[in-house]
């Protein structure tokens, strides 16, 4: 697509490079943990050894002896102010700090605060605390049994560890179609515990000005206004009221979900800069943020499908159950429990489709945030991709012609799934061909055949997914009852420059550059004229905030409805100093010109100033609007995957030797952001599919809680990712544009996957969980006799 | 707590301190020093956050104890840029699209410093090598190692740069 603006203009289409590099590249960002307040005290948590155990006692004597300890708050400082809970997004309860017990290891159980960070961590050292230990449940299906032991024993008459129970789709219809089929495969997946693990852990600097009765707090979040309203909520009966809470996110050292939550870290920092009146900081380590922040997944599938015998997809079966730990605090706004899981149709045309999940409570930390995608988008389409190749083997059909076979055809959008999600558009025969064109799809299949004659272990994996992004619909969303909107606030100066607020939060997006784009598109003003800011509580309009690949589809559409708006007046403006009537105008990047006579025009610039100095009778002055956009739907995003790797028969390692991500994200504002977008959301993919994992033993101890065994991809693990796109324009959103940060993330693992067992599928291999370890992958190749 | 006079070359500049035994070389830099560029992603040496070069030498300065300084000479990521004009490697990072976040960025930049100042032409493999200690989340590394090539390039055309 040709960009319509020039490059001086940078709108939509131009790879702009980024307005926030030059303070990134200098050591000049400005992270949480870089703010220092005067008098400002330091913040370190005491966790619990123990998965389960009852808290007997605690003793601070020891550290408040230590010069520069202030002050040690446990849940019993907290219960006085009635603190000691607090609400989750789900309508569950989750300890800020425990009174009677603890329920996970890493649990928060004590908070000292020092004049020094060091002298604060020799606090959590001195204080002593006895416990108890109860019976430990890690196993979700063990915690449903009967006799298991009762973890939420908080909650009145709770006799089980039953969450909650959805279904959706047509159970009998489904049950019928299985009956008839001539083709049914089945398939137990599970995703296990995994961690976004973003650079910059989790913090804050909680400043209450005890004279103003202003709390202040600098925190990495990616939702700032919703923290305001919750805190305001919350922390109401204490005297906190919203117009005196400031939320303030800085710059982000990456986020991916794992900034949405509210930590109890953060909670504890404001009650002791309220309980002490000097600003608290509170910073995490990583083993801390490993161990104790919201986990995604943990996910147990068993996913059904029926077929004709020609390959024709009749119905999809899924059960679920999922282990949120002790609280349900997942990071989901949709009004159904499960997520987005019933996008689990994917890209095929399955008529009939049944759904039916569980959750239950563990002895784990509250799991179930997201892991760069939308709630429960990962989960679906792992499934929904790997049932397809197991039918693909039970065919031995080849997985692409299955999927073409399946396709929604392009001229079927907007499309109805079966679970009821209305497809925006897409074109999904076409990425999945360029993808094959790009990799070469038939040269490797023949390669393979002679690798595998050889006795090599070489796969292809595809991967053809839809997502669902960018919450959302008020009908299908909302936070603490708050409709899912995000906003814009563009003024426009005098001198024809701009500063754009917004309600969302870059993560290392972009969005500083991107929002610019997308003003200078509409109002034909430079994108390096216009100044975006977000993450300000007291200065950005309300909004509710990034993740879910919601900024484009939500606050960026909401940019370009406010500039067109700005537009609307600047049309008043100019057709009075033109003299003419407004429909005698016509509008061209950045002038308005009388229709016939083009050398008559005037400026943006020359309307904002006139805005100001000379604007028409009767209207007031100034340059200025503001939208708050409710989407009519999400978007739906697709993509086609395909990934290539080599097995080493003598230790069990996966390379990824290509992958070819052929991504449809509709129109795009700034190409070479929506690569970078596309490698990191890749690379997000690769690392569960083959290293990341935290897991538990029977008594809790988790296993993975450091970068000593938790593994970030290197860049030597890291495959030099290939891309290409589609553009297929989203219909109801202003720009045409869908949201595309997360694709990657959902759509990579499938396609790995899918490739390792398509090496291995000749031996007899379905499926393997992932991460597929060299250990996992080499006792396969063992126990089919091939390992070396 | 045992208190240690330290003098560290810190960019060029002589720096003074008082610090105690156990302080490390990252919370000299950033708690007593300011210098905020220089940032912590972990506690166990595996993310490279905190890449600072001592005595030219990339090293992890949440490891490394701020006494163990003492002498010697520190190069952060605020040393780059020399009389308000960018190192290659800086401007590298800016045209190839090698930062998102800009969290492992300071780290990033001071390892493909160091890389370049031993082997002016780096193979795509040899970055791969350089830059393994050093997490990112956001860029998939791809672009990084354009962004290393590139201040490759841009050192070769002009040696002054350097």
């Amino acid at each position: 697509m040709e960009p319509k603006t020039s490059a001086a203009v940078c709108g939509m289409g131009h790879s702009m490079k980024r307005k926030e590099d030059p303070r990134f590249i200098r050591g000049q960002g400005r992270y949480v943990d870089d703010i220092k307040l005067p008098g400002m005290v330091h913040m370190d948590i005491v966790r619990s050894p123990f998965a389960h155990a009852k808290i007997k006692a605690i003793h601070t004597e020891k550290a408040l002896a230590i010069p520069g300890v202030l002050a040690v708050i446990t849940g019993e400082t907290l219960k006085g102010f009635n603190l000691h809970w607090m609400p989750t997004l789900m309508s569950d309860t989750q300890m800020v700090l425990p009174v009677e017990k603890v329920m996970y290891q890493a649990q928060e159980v004590a908070a000292v605060i020092a004049t020094d960070r060091y002298i604060a961590a020799d606090g959590v050292e001195a204080v002593e605390v006895e416990y108890e230990p109860l019976p430990v449940v890690v196993d979700p299906y063990k915690a449903l049994e009967p006799g298991a032991p009762v973890l939420r024993d908080d909650k009145e008459g709770k006799t089980d560890n039953h969450i909650w129970h959805w279904e959706t789709g047509d159970r009998a219809a489904t049950d019928r179609a299985f009956a008839e089929a001539e083709v049914t495969v089945k398939q137990d997946l599970y995703i296990p515990r995994i961690h976004v693990a973003s650079i910059e852990t989790c913090g804050c600097v909680a400043d209450f000005d005890r004279v103003m009765g202003k709390l202040t707090v600098y925190m990495t979040t990616q939702a700032p206004h919703a923290i305001r309203t919750v805190f305001a909520l919350v922390a109401g009966h204490v005297g906190l009221s919203e117009e005196k809470i400031r939320i303030v996110s800085p710059d982000l050292g990456g986020g991916f979900g794992g900034k949405v939550p509210v930590y109890p870290g953060y909670v504890i920092a404001v009650a002791a800069s309220v309980v002490l009146g000097k600003p608290v900081k509170w910073v995490e380590d990583r083993m801390e943020n490993l161990q104790a922040d919201s986990f995604a997944r943990d996910y147990h599938m068993t996913a059904e499908l029926a077929a004709k015998r020609d390959g024709t997809m009749t119905a999809l079966r899924i059960k679920t159950l999922a282990d949120h730990g002790y609280t349900d605090a997942a990071a989901n706004p949709s009004k159904y429990p499960a997520g987005l899981f019933s996008i689990c149709t994917g890209s095929y045309d399955i008529k009939t489709a049944f759904t039916e999940m569980d959750a239950a409570y563990t002895n784990k930390p509250p799991g179930g945030v997201a892991y760069r995608c939308s709630f429960r988008v990962t989960e679906a389409v792992h499934a929904i991709e790997r049932v397809t190749d197991v039918l693909a083997q039970e065919l031995k059909m080849d997985p692409a012609e299955l999927r073409f076979k399946n396709f929604i055809p392009a001229d079927r959008f907007p499309y109805k799934s079966a679970l009821g999600w209305e497809y925006d558009s897409g074109n999904y025969p076409a990425a999945l061909r360029k993808a094959m064109e790009r990799i070469g799809y038939d040269e490797l299949r023949k390669e393979q055949a002679e690798k595998r004659a050889r006795g090599e272990l070489m796969g292809i994996g595809i991967c053809s997914f839809t997502e669902i992004v960018g919450a959302g619909p008020s009908k299908d969303f909302d936070i603490l009852g708050i409709k899912m909107f995000d906003s814009a606030e563009i003024r426009i100066h005098p001198t024809g420059k701009a500063i754009a607020r917004f309600g969302t939060k870059s993560q290392g997006q972009g969005h500083e550059t991107t929002y610019a784009q997308i003003v200078a598109e509409e109002l034909g003003i430079p994108a390096e004229h216009v100044q975006v800011e977000e993450g300000d509580t007291d200065t950005a309009p309300y909004g509710l905030g990034t993740y879910a690949s919601r900024s484009t589809p939500t606050a960026g559409a909401a940019g370009a409805v406010a500039a067109r708006k700005i537009r609307e007046k600047a049309k008043k403006i100019a057709a009075y100093l033109l003299e003419v009537s407004e429909d005698d105008l016509e509008w061209e990047v950045g002038k308005f010109f009388v229709k016939g006579a083009p050398q008559k025009a005037k400026t943006i610039q020359e309307i904002a100033f006139a805005a100001y100095t000379n604007h028409p009778p009767g209207m007031e002055a100034g340059l200025e609007a503001v939208d708050y956009y409710d989407p009519p739907n999400l978007t739906f995003p697709f993509g086609s995957y395909i990934c290539v790797v080599d097995i080493d028969r003598g230790t069990g390692a996966v390379k990824v030797r290509r992958f070819m991500a052929v991504d449809d994200c509709g129109n795009i504002i700034n190409p070479m952001i929506v690569d970078g977008q596309i490698h990191g959301g890749l690379s997000m993919g690769l690392a569960p599919a083959l290293f990341e994992e935290i897991s538990y033993d029977e008594n809790g101890n988790i296993s993975g809680g450091s970068f000593m065994d938790y593994l970030v991809p290197t860049a030597m693990e890291t495959p030099n990712w290939e891309t290409d796109k589609t553009i297929t324009p989203c219909p109801h959103h202003p720009l045409g544009a869908k949201g595309v940060g997360e694709s990657a993330t959902v759509g990579a693992p499938p396609a790995i996957v899918n490739a390792v067992v398509d090496a291995l599928a000749h031996l007899g291999v379905r499926h393997i969980d992932i991460p597929m370890t060299p250990e996992r992958v080499w006792n396969i190749l063992k126990e089919k006799g091939v390992a070396e | 707590m045992a208190q240690h006079q330290i003098q560290v070359k810190i960019n060029g500049t002589d720096q003074k301190a008082e610090v105690e035994s156990r302080l490390l070389l990252v919370h000299l830099l950033r708690e007593k020093l300011s210098m905020t560029g220089t940032h912590i992603g972990c506690d166990t040496t595996h993310c490279g956050a905190c890449t600072v070069l001592l005595d030219g030498v990339p090293v992890k300065s949440c490891t490394v104890l701020a006494v163990q300084a003492d002498g010697r000479e520190v190069m952060t990521v605020e040393g780059l840029e020399q009389g308000g004009r960018l190192h290659p490697i800086q401007e590298g990072f800016r045209q190839e699209h090698g930062l998102q976040c800009g969290y492992c960025t300071p780290g990033m930049l001071m390892t493909g410093y160091a890389l370049l100042q031993k082997n002016a032409d780096p193979s795509e493999a040899e970055i791969r090598e350089a830059i393994s200690g050093n997490l990112c989340r956001c860029t998939g590394y791809v672009n990084i190692i354009k962004s290393i090539r590139h201040a490759a390039k841009a050192v070769a055309a002009e040696p002054a740069a350097k």
